[in-house]
């Protein structure tokens, strides 16, 4: 029987190296599978507590992550192929049109 | 060591070594391919938790089709190579480092000293329970038909703001 935080630091772990990823890459794209890293992370604690706590709610729950990180690939992935189609660049410091 | 304890250990081996390769990559496709790595990981850990249909959904969705439409857009646009922030910018590597080691510790204080949940580990015939097909069918289409319904709309209209975003030109 493994203990339950093991998974937890797993997941804190996953997280941190999620939150590193966004803070250190300038690549669009990999900014969003660091993004994505972080879900899954979340997921992991939900799959956690749901089977130690015998409540089916957190695997439920899943579903859901899943469907918004399936909708924001779709949607996120869309926006990036109207910038690099504009500016030519997936550098995220470049994209700065909105910033004053 | 039981083979429950040496399975864990095997993937949260590879998951933790593989999310730290992906975002440390400079090719975005090599990225990609640690994250499926890392997501493959991931279901091996749901089906040690007796959640074999989050497993089987984390290969498919996850694995499958959401990376594959990473790799779709980034082989389509094909950047120009990323240069490191750690080289133009040095400073910023000691701040990432910082606010890493701030969020780790932070969950970590939760994890281990912050308990206000008695965790009581249900038997391992419940567990296997819950995670059946069979099982989360029934609270999906029972107990939480309003949420997949909102998530269908969800869907269906991430589907449209895709295409047209995505469309050549803006009439």
């Amino acid at each position: 029987m493994i203990p339950v935080e093991y998974y937890l630091v797993l997941s804190a772990f996953m997280f941190t190296t999620g939150v590193i990823g966004v803070l250190i890459r300038r690549n669009a794209i990999v900014l969003f599978m660091s993004i994505e890293l972080m879900l899954n992370s979340a997921n992991l604690t939900f799959v956690t507590f749901a089977s130690f706590l015998g409540d089916s709610a957190g695997q439920v729950f899943i579903f859901f992550v899943m469907t918004v990180a399936a909708a924001e690939a779709a949607v996120g992935l869309a926006i990036m192929i109207a910038l690099f189609r504009n500016k030519q660049t997936l550098n995220a410091d470049e994209v700065n049109v909105l910033k004053w | 060591m039981t083979l429950e304890i040496i399975l864990f250990i095997l993937f949260a081996l590879i998951g933790a070594a593989s999310g730290v390769l992906m975002i440390t990559r400079k090719n975005p496709v090599m990225s990609a391919l640690f994250l499926i790595l890392n997501f493959a990981a991931l279901a091996g850990i749901y089906l040690l938790l007796n959640a074999q249909f989050i497993a089987v959904v984390q290969i498919i969705v996850y694995a499958g089709a959401i990376m594959v439409l990473f790799l779709f857009v980034i082989m389509l646009l094909r950047p120009d190579a990323e240069i490191s922030i750690l080289r133009t910018n040095p400073l910023l590597k000691y701040v990432a480092i910082g606010v890493g080691v701030l969020v780790f510790a932070q969950l970590i204080y939760l994890i281990f000293f912050f308990k206000p949940l008695n965790i009581t580990p249900s038997d391992v015939a419940e567990r296997i329970q819950i995670g059946t097909v069979e099982n989360i069918g029934t609270e999906i289409y029972t107990k939480y038909i309003i949420p997949v319904q909102v998530a269908g709309f969800l869907l269906l209209s991430a589907t449209i703001g895709a295409l047209v975003l995505a469309k050549k030109k803006f009439e």
